[in-house]
């Protein structure tokens, strides 16, 4: 007698189709991203996809797991391209690999693998980097340089020299570092309309990447991949710390549009704070994990040492989502309070 | 007329696959070669056979008598001789064996005299007992004894009657087609319903996806007279169900905690009410169902079944492609693959699926859970399925207690979406059944520490009282002896002042010189002494009750030098162990 469980009717859905959707919704991103800093990023996306799958299969095969079921889930190359688009384009080829491993290795595998991380595994890297190596962490190239592909292979692949006129600081950086400077002297809006790194609202070119992420993140909403409470939640409460401070004053705090398309503020809300396995599930739950992360990604990016804050933000937060999820338990058919649809 | 609809939370729309078996109408399928009658064919009471093999049956005739009031009476399908009455594997997914009553068909299918039910004159009650010895159970699936159903709650009053003609479940049609070709036994069948719960209205809830079933139930309604309501509900798996219906049509939310009663509401599946109107209209009790055959078959069709009929043989007139390796009983979401062919329809069964690879694809291998909230999206009871998928997997019962997993009720819908292929159900069955086994365990044990507690009280009981007698007759005898004293006394120089009058216990001697309240007091005492000495000695065993097997030997043996050596008197080297030490090893 063959044995095979009820319901024998199932939707057409999977890990990999789900993972292969999130990776669709990361192509506007990548396009603008490509279009702004040349090949470079399609360079590191590969590095880094190809470095995720070599150490997830060699973790698969450690802990003796199906490779080609775990392999073909899409999860590793979903981490892949997330450290790829958070690291500097023309990193050297080592960073994006120390980082990618780790992220499998200890952030994933070590926790026991798919759906088993505590931790979103990019942000890990992102985090272990940034603290291990900083100066390469924060070598951003400069917009507008035209390199062509073999140029940028030979910098990341550290054959050609790095030119330091090459590299310079993110727009959030730079900010940061010429208030600092300027110390009191210079305003916002004399920043925004002089350097050259700035554009409309935010970075000169970055804000068309944000807005990249944002439309790949409202269509993985539309395709009910994700929900909108994080996301939602994690903006709302940039915006409304960023304003408020922007109001109070504007000459030393950037206004909220430039908090949202700087820096890995639109990655984070649509990619990351999304993440269902390091997160919250519970729709409350989710707005405060989102609603925290925005809160401590703006502290830690304009009053920290760190040139972002999204990554460590979002860590401090799945430490929480636990609890979060844990006392924010929806309440279940038939027993919500009495009144709702309830005649007497 | 148009009526609020509720709508519930989740739910999924799987591919309907209906019409197939809609096109033809009701055919009777033939008599089988052999057919077998379980008796447990209705929750609750098994009930007793009362044929044995040899015996002529005749169509109708009473086989199984309901046991208990939660139980309903069986009936033979078919005139014939009662073969064998002995275990048959059941269409149950465990495939296990219960008891059965084997009747090979004579052909004649002579019925046994029956006559119509005087309904109009026959009290309530007399109408449930009707419909109980009629073997009327709920056909939606879950086979309750309808009567049992029938009862209004004596304080909440009854708002809503729900009759369920939704039929969600993909593949199923023999309600639908009930409902286009016999609407008015059905609608007949509802107003016996009403009449025995007297609610305030009665809707019909049929899925927007039968229009036909939908306009047929209303032209009955209307032709009979009636004000129940037809009302029309959006087609999404699991509307059919109770709860979700109820629901949907009155907006009230049962709790697995509650009745749907206690909220003022009771539900029916159309094909009960139609089985209860035939019972009472014709005195024919229930002995056939409708059955959907469907699935990998050339001619998918809605046949009237005998009870009993081996579903192989009903599958056969489907003509099952050559691929079919299996029987699904029920539809595709909440059915299972029955054990082998020969299992006997019942009449919990409404539909047949021929099972095929084509059809039904093997599931993809199992991946891990990654969270992400499909399940919690698609449960109609709004659980958080992965969070009972992670405490059942990791047997933490209590935990999946604490996220309500006995208010799943097991549609299939998170299984239905896990993008992870995660049988979901199954894992909430086996945390179900694990607590279930527990509770049992629990209650065994429990049951066994009163029984022991009683047999300790019972002892001590005993001893006290033996104690108590001892201390009476010390004190009679005392009295006695005192008396005696007394009288000599009194002999020798009488009393100066008259005895009080005689107490029963001394009966007529002459006055005690000891009080003999007195006497009686220290007699209590005694007792109430030796009570609490038996008491103190079944509670605390003594160290040397519970000895291992070594240490006794090893006291034995002290025992024996110190007897040699005279410097003891011989006794016992080991107490014989207390009751209380006998009770604990038992």
């Amino acid at each position: 007698m063959m044995f095979a469980p009820a319901p024998f009717l199932l939707k057409d859905a999977s890990v990999s189709q789900v993972m292969t959707q999130v990776c669709m919704a990361l192509i506007p991103g990548i396009a603008a991203y490509s279009w702004l800093v040349g090949p470079a990023i399609l360079i590191q996306l590969t590095i880094a996809s190809l470095t995720a799958l070599l150490a997830e299969a060699l973790m698969l095969y450690l802990r003796d797991k199906p490779l080609a079921l775990f392999l073909s889930d899409g999860s590793a190359v979903v981490t892949a391209w997330l450290i790829a688009l958070t690291f500097p384009p023309l990193a050297p080829w080592w960073l994006v690999t120390t980082g990618t491993v780790f992220a499998i290795v200890f952030a994933k595998h070590i926790y026991g693998g798919l759906g088993q991380n505590p931790f979103n595994p990019a942000m890990v890297a992102f985090a272990v980097c940034i603290v291990a190596f900083p100066a390469q962490m924060s070598q951003w190239p400069n917009i507008g340089l035209e390199q062509s592909l073999v140029d940028q292979l030979n910098i990341i692949l550290g054959l050609a020299p790095r030119v330091d006129a090459l590299s310079g600081a993110t727009p959030l950086d730079a900010m940061k570092t010429a208030l600092k400077l300027g110390d009191g002297q210079v305003d916002i809006a004399h920043l925004l309309a002089n350097q050259d790194i700035y554009g409309n609202f935010a970075g000169r070119g970055w804000e068309w990447v944000a807005t990249g992420y944002l439309l790949g993140g409202l269509w993985l909403w539309q395709r009910k991949l994700i929900t909108w409470h994080a996301p939602f939640a994690f903006l709302a409460a940039l915006i409304s710390l960023s304003g408020a401070l922007w109001l109070y004053q504007p000459a030393t705090f950037a206004s909220p549009l430039f908090h949202l398309l700087s820096g890995g503020a639109m990655l984070g809300a649509f990619f990351i704070v999304t993440d269902p396995v390091s997160g919250c599930t519970t729709p409350r739950g989710k707005l405060i994990f989102g609603a925290g992360v925005g809160l401590l990604a703006y502290i830690i990016r304009v009053f920290g040492g760190y040139p972002d804050g999204v990554a460590f933000a979002i860590l401090l937060m799945n430490l929480s989502a636990p609890v979060i999820d844990l006392l924010t338990q929806p309440k279940i058919f038939g027993l919500k309070a009495a009144g709702k649809g309830e005649r007497r | 007329m148009l009526k609020q609809l509720f709508k519930f939370k989740g739910g999924v729309k799987p591919p309907t696959n209906k019409t197939q078996s809609t096109t033809l109408p009701i055919a009777g399928a033939p008599i089988p070669s052999r057919l077998v009658v379980p008796l447990h064919q209705s929750i609750g009471g098994t009930p007793r056979p009362v044929v044995q093999a040899g015996d002529t049956v005749l169509k109708g005739q009473l086989i199984g008598e309901a046991d208990g009031w939660i139980s309903a009476a069986v009936h033979a399908p078919t005139s014939g001789t009662v073969v064998d009455v002995g275990m048959y594997v059941q269409p149950h997914p465990s495939g296990l064996d219960a008891q059965c009553v084997v009747i090979e068909p004579d052909g004649r299918d002579q019925w046994i005299a029956h006559a119509p039910f005087d309904y109009a004159h026959a009290t309530p009650d007399a109408v449930r007992h009707y419909l109980q010895q009629s073997g009327v159970v709920g056909l939606g699936g879950a086979v309750f004894p309808t009567h049992g159903k029938l009862t209004a709650s004596k304080t909440v009053p009854m708002d809503e009657l729900i009759i369920n003609g939704a039929e969600c479940e993909p593949f199923i049609t023999c309600d639908d087609l009930l409902m286009r070709e016999r609407a008015e036994d059905v609608v007949r069948g509802i107003g016996v319903f009403r009449d025995l719960l007297k609610p305030k209205k009665v809707l019909i809830g049929i899925e927007d996806n039968k229009p036909e079933a939908a306009a047929a139930m209303r032209a009955a309604v209307n032709a009979l007279g009636e004000q129940f309501l037809v009302v029309q509900v959006p087609t999404l798996y699991p509307a059919g169900g109770a709860k979700q219906l109820i629901r949907v049509l009155t907006g009230k939310e049962v709790p697995a905690s509650k009745r749907s009663t206690d909220l003022g509401v009771q539900c029916f599946n159309v094909a009960t009410a139609y089985t209860a109107w035939c019972a009472i209209a014709t005195g024919q009790p229930v002995i056939s169902r409708l059955v959907t055959v469907s699935g990998n078959v050339q001619a998918p069709r809605n046949y009237e079944v005998l009870i009993g009929t081996p579903m192989g043989e009903l599958l056969q007139l489907g003509q099952p492609h050559p691929d079919t390796d299996g029987i699904v009983m029920g539809g595709p979401m909440m059915g299972f693959l029955v054990p082998n062919d020969t299992v006997p329809v019942v009449k919990a069964t409404n539909c047949l699926i021929a099972h095929s690879e084509r059809l039904f694809p093997p599931k993809a291998p199992e991946m891990p859970c990654i969270r992400c909230g499909a399940c919690a999206e698609a449960c109609p009871h709004e659980l958080q399925p992965f969070e009972l998928y992670w405490n059942a997997r990791a047997r933490n019962f209590g935990k999946t207690q604490e996220f309500h997993i006995f208010d799943c009720i097991e549609c299939g819908c998170c299984s239905f979406v896990c993008p992870s292929r995660i049988p979901l159900v199954q894992y909430f069955r086996f945390a179900k059944s694990e607590i279930w086994a527990r509770e049992r365990e629990k209650n065994a044990a429990d049951e066994a520490k009163v029984r022991f507690e009683f047999k300790q009280y019972r002892e001590e009981r005993e001893k006290a009282e033996k104690a108590e007698k001892l201390a009476k007759a010390a004190a009679a005898q005392a009295a006695k002896k005192a008396a005696e004293a007394a009288a000599i006394a009194a002999v020798e120089s009488p009393p100066e002042t008259p005895a009080p009058a005689p107490t029963e216990a001394t009966g007529n001697t002459p006055l005690p010189a000891v009080d003999p309240a007195q006497d009686a007091k220290k007699a209590a005492i005694a007792a109430a002494m030796a009570r609490a000495k038996a008491q103190r000695e079944a509670a605390q065993p003594k160290n040397t009750e519970t000895l291992n097997a070594d240490q006794a030997r090893e006291l034995a043996d002290i025992e024996a030098r110190r007897q040699q050596a005279g410097i003891v008197e011989a006794r016992t080297a080991v107490p014989p162990p207390s009751d209380a030490a006998t009770q604990k090893a038992e």
